[in-house]
């Protein structure tokens, strides 16, 4: 019997080696998954590289995954925000490394991976600085570069509702990479809001099929990142 | 001396532009009041980069969803027949040549369509790109909408680029307090003046050659 459910946050983290490559869902607050990355912070994992649009708000999730020292490495398109202060501090100290992709890249890099492609040619970037090193090539009188694809050892995803069997909605603009993520990553760790039995998501609205997925935690009263920003709460 | 159309006219005056049913990508800022300006009889349908179609105006306090966010996390609504789309769908429709117009703000724009607008490439400046890079070479049209000078009176519109590009020659058109301006293969061509504004006050503001009106 498939049965990807796991007991707690703590539980579906605790495996997370120093100096994995963690995918982390979310845009901006939308869709992070707070308690999986709260239970990251307590494991304590470090050295970690991790992928995300931004780079954390406030004191809380992964600005405070950052902050508490564990990142040595983000990629991701846009690293500052009217709320984002610790990764900015920490990146004008030298002490953390910064990989800026561009947004549509960053999410087709992703895809990529999920979908078994290494390398695909975008107009991206061509004529900037951000194209410098890299193979560029002409099709039909329009030039392109290349970009490789960008694998994870593990993603931390949030959804709406999932099963045992790993099938996940998602709600509205929370559901951003955070499919793709799923499918790049060797292990995608999910918290749910809801929990149901097989055969309760109706298959024609299944966003993310549960082959992608590989541990499922319920976590039903999710706190969000703008409620603890504005509570001027941190953690740990 | 007139200072010409405010930050509201300068938004009415591109959405005036825009062709009924068009699917179109603000960017964050002044384009963002575009919105407002929809002509009578128009409609624009709005796309967002984080994975909307349909993208309505800002709820009231009291209705907001924290999971309904636009590309510049604020909190919006969606739109009956709005559609939600994970970021590789989102970044497929720009990419993919299916967003007709993009409005951006701008920190310079080049004589040749050049657009700098994500990085000063100061020393210590935290880059900063989102989907600026994508959008610029995937939409059909790139309008940018931005005061003609920056606060120190620096022309914006410029013969070369001194910041990092966004990318290479993909403006067509510009909309600024002083005046409506294309980029033409002989460079900078004004369309329209703001009401009272001269072609002389135009011309002394910009930072290249520039054609009258015709």
């Amino acid at each position: 019997m498939i049965d990807k459910r796991c007991p707690s946050v703590a539980d579906a983290v605790a495996d997370i080696p120093d100096g994995a490559v963690v995918m982390v869902g979310g845009f901006g607050a939308s869709g992070s998954p707070i308690e999986l990355i709260h239970a990251l912070i307590d494991h304590g994992a470090t050295g970690l590289t991790v992928i995300n649009n931004n780079t954390g708000n406030g004191e809380v999730g992964l600005a405070a995954l950052i902050g508490n020292g564990q990142v040595s490495k983000m990629i991701c398109s846009f690293p500052r925000s009217s709320q984002s202060r610790v990764f900015p501090k920490l990146y004008r100290e030298g002490k953390i490394e910064l990989e800026i992709v561009p947004q549509g890249t960053l999410a087709e890099r992703i895809r990529a991976a999920g979908a078994g492609i290494p390398a695909f040619y975008t107009p991206t970037t061509v004529g900037t600085i951000l194209a410098d090193g890299k193979e560029l090539r002409q099709f039909d009188d329009r030039t392109y570069v290349m970009e490789p694809w960008l694998k994870a050892d593990f993603a931390l995803i949030k959804s709406e509702i999932a099963d045992p069997l790993g099938n996940l909605t998602f709600n509205k603009t929370a559901r951003n990479f955070s499919p793709l993520m799923c499918m790049a990553a060797t292990t995608t760790i999910v918290q749910t809001k809801q929990l149901v039995p097989a055969g309760d998501i109706d298959p024609e609205h299944v966003i993310t099929p549960g082959i992608f997925v590989d541990r499922i935690v319920e976590v039903s009263r999710p706190v969000h990142e703008d409620t603890l920003i504005a509570a001027g709460r941190s953690y740990p | 001396m007139s200072t010409g159309w405010t930050r509201e006219q300068m938004a009415a005056r591109t959405a005036h532009d825009i062709p009924d049913g068009s699917y179109v990508n603000l960017g964050i800022g002044i384009p963002e009041l575009v919105a407002k300006f929809v002509p009578q009889g128009r409609e624009f349908i709005y796309h967002t980069e984080n994975g909307m179609l349909g993208m309505g105006p800002p709820p009231a306090d009291d209705e907001r969803d924290l999971d309904l966010i636009n590309a510049g996390k604020k909190y919006v609504t969606a739109l009956p027949g709005a559609a939600y789309f994970h970021h590789a769908d989102s970044f497929s429709m720009i990419r993919g040549g299916h967003i007709d117009v993009c409005v951006l703000g701008t920190m310079q724009v080049a004589e040749n369509g050049d657009l700098a607008n994500w990085s000063t490439g100061a020393a210590d400046a935290i880059p900063a790109v989102g989907g600026a890079m994508d959008l610029v070479q995937g939409v059909k049209n790139i309008y940018v909408i931005t005061q003609h000078t920056t606060k120190t009176g620096e022309p914006k519109l410029v013969e070369k680029c001194s910041y990092p590009l966004t990318g290479p020659g993909v403006v067509s058109r510009i909309y600024t307090n002083l005046a409506v301006v294309d980029v033409t293969p002989a460079g900078f061509q004004v369309i329209e003046l703001a009401p009272g504004v001269t072609f002389e006050q135009v011309r002394s503001r910009t930072g290249a050659s520039i054609l009258p009106p015709q």
